[in-house]
């Protein structure tokens, strides 16, 4: 590991240290919070017991569904409106306030129409996450060189060719962003709807506990996520750095 | 006005017609609040088989827009374009490679791969592709470079990579843009002998645009001059090299005389292009 990187570690643990005293000590009231090596101890128990299980396979499945659904809706948007000037000028107030929306607002109207299910939860995440992409998406197409477009038509290839072969990976550095938003984004739409109403998945769990004053598995599971949503991006993060220093030489 | 390549008589009845420009123009259509540009002509333009042919002329004057109209890139506002006695309409016909002015290397692929784009597209089985594009990087000195991305390397090997990228398709008309606009003048003349190399070895017909007067005298069969915008030829020069030449023809008699003509109407077009025209134009006779 670089230099730099043992430095953020050791921040870290400091601060992981800093809680785990705080609360020992009793300056944070042990009611309110659960020292770290607690949560994580908790964590373990509850993923051997499996009780767990179905709430985690339940948001996981709704997170992925919501990710690759905004991802691949969320290019496809982009390359359109990218292709017509006139449609993407009209859209561009709508993007521009898009994330000014309250959007859970808009919740209990899905759940009036589609029923407690999955689907509401599953649209959410994709609402949330999807005009993130398609903009990531257009701002990427913006920068790719037009001799491109050029060198596609030489080629003979047809548009969705050019898109998926040309466009794709020409933007890609751009698309990371966008798909490392959706990532969290999707995250954020399911866990959130759970949270305020549904029958199971993570964000009903952490709510029940919360509500039971069951501080032990809150946390627990409240560590789960970070851990996942951590994991993810610093994944993502490396195959960026490692497709970055590729495109840039070193 | 337009001297044009019809004017050119001498043994032309046997060169067999390969391309040819037919009272071409290209206005680009107005834009929200920019006048329509006239980029380009009325040109005529026969290019025969075979042949080395370079087109000179002062930045701006239309050159890109010549060769993406010849190429099916662009359509012509007017006039007709053809191909192997097929018109070209709307699309770049089979047979016909580009290399173009701005670095086109796909930076998201390595040099081989880069070289194997357009053949594993078409479909092509893959020992034949090792063949091709292994030969290719070879010729364009690529070989030590395969496995490297584009971003390592300096900006006349990816413009090498592009050519590779192109020959690989056995074009049998190669259009190259100002491919070493961004070398310094020694490095182009190297690059030249290259593209001599080449020219001899797939017997293509090729046309350079260039704005160097030097690599257009030394290279090619034949030169046209062309006007400041909107570009029309105004000369053309015949230069009877031999087939075998290279970069050290620069040191002939005949070459300074081509490169003399060739700056003679140039001298006043780029004096034009710059926004001097007219009277400095007319008193610049070269010695020719
Ligand atoms: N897409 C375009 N729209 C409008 N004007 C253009 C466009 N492309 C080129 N031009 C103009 O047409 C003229 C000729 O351009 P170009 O063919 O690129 O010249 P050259 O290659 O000789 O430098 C220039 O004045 C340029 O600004
Ligand atoms: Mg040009």
């Amino acid at each position: 590991m670089s230099r730099i990187g043992w430095i953020r570690l050791a921040v870290l643990a400091a601060l992981v240290a800093l809680l785990e005293t705080l609360v020992r000590t009793g300056i944070i009231p042990y009611k309110t919070m659960l020292p770290p090596s607690e949560m994580l101890t908790a964590l373990v128990r509850l993923l051997a017991a499996g009780t767990a299980t179905r709430d985690i396979v339940q948001t996981l499945t709704c997170v992925g569904a919501a990710l690759v659904s905004s991802v691949v809706a969320g290019f496809g948007l982009g390359v359109a409106i990218h292709r017509f000037p006139r449609v993407r000028r009209a859209l561009e107030p709508f993007f521009a306030t898009y994330y000014a929306v309250p959007f859970f607002i808009f919740y209990p109207v899905l759940i009036a129409i589609f029923d407690l299910s999955l689907l509401p939860i599953i649209l959410m995440g994709f609402a949330f996450a999807v005009i993130a992409m398609c903009i990531a998406t257009i701002n990427g197409l913006d920068r790719v060189p037009r001799v491109l477009g050029k060198v596609a038509r030489m080629h003979r290839m047809r548009e969705f060719e050019t898109a998926l072969r040309m466009k794709l990976p020409a933007a890609a550095p751009h698309l990371f962003t966008g798909l490392k938003l959706c990532v969290a984004y999707s995250f954020i739409g399911v866990i959130a709807s759970e949270f305020i109403l549904a029958p199971s998945g993570l964000g009903h769990a952490i709510a029940y506990a919360y509500n039971d004053f069951d501080n032990r598995t809150m946390y627990a599971l409240m560590l789960f996520v970070m851990i996942v949503v951590v994991t993810l991006n610093m994944l993502l993060h490396g195959w960026e750095q490692r497709l970055l220093k590729r495109w840039h030489g070193r | 006005m337009n001297a044009g390549a019809s004017g050119n008589g001498g043994g032309r009845a046997a060169a067999e017609l390969h391309a040819e420009l037919g009272g071409v123009t290209r206005v680009y259509p107005a834009v929200a609040g920019y006048r329509p540009v006239h980029a380009l002509g009325p040109v005529d333009l026969d290019l025969r088989r075979g042949e080395f042919f370079s087109v000179v002329g002062p930045s701006g004057c239309g050159k890109s827009t010549l060769l993406e109209v010849l190429a099916g890139l662009q359509p012509p506002s007017e006039g007709k374009v053809s191909f192997e006695g097929k018109p070209v309409h709307g699309q770049v016909p089979e047979g016909v490679g580009v290399v173009f002015q701005e670095d086109a290397s796909f930076p998201w692929l390595s040099v081989w791969d880069n070289a194997a784009f357009g053949l594993r597209r078409a479909g092509v089985d893959s020992a034949e592709i090792e063949r091709r594009v292994g030969d290719a990087l070879a010729f364009m000195g690529l070989k030590d470079f395969q496995r490297a991305y584009p971003a390592q390397l300096s900006g006349g090997m990816r413009q090498r990579v592009c050519i590779a990228r192109t020959l690989v398709l056995q074009p049998r008309l190669i259009l190259l843009d100002e491919p070493f606009g961004a070398l310094d003048a020694q490095t182009r003349l190297l690059m030249g002998d290259e593209v001599l190399r080449l020219w001899r070895r797939t017997g293509a017909t090729i046309l350079l645009i260039t704005h160097a007067l030097d690599e257009a005298a030394m290279l090619s069969d034949r030169v046209g001059v062309m006007s400041a915008r909107p570009g029309r030829f105004l000369d053309l020069v015949e230069t009877k090299w031999p087939k075998e030449r290279d970069s050290t023809i620069v040191s002939e008699a005949g070459f300074g005389e081509v490169t003399a003509r060739l700056w003679h109407h140039l001298r006043g077009e780029s004096l034009k292009a710059l926004g001097q025209s007219g009277a400095a134009a007319a008193g610049g006779r070269a010695e020719a």
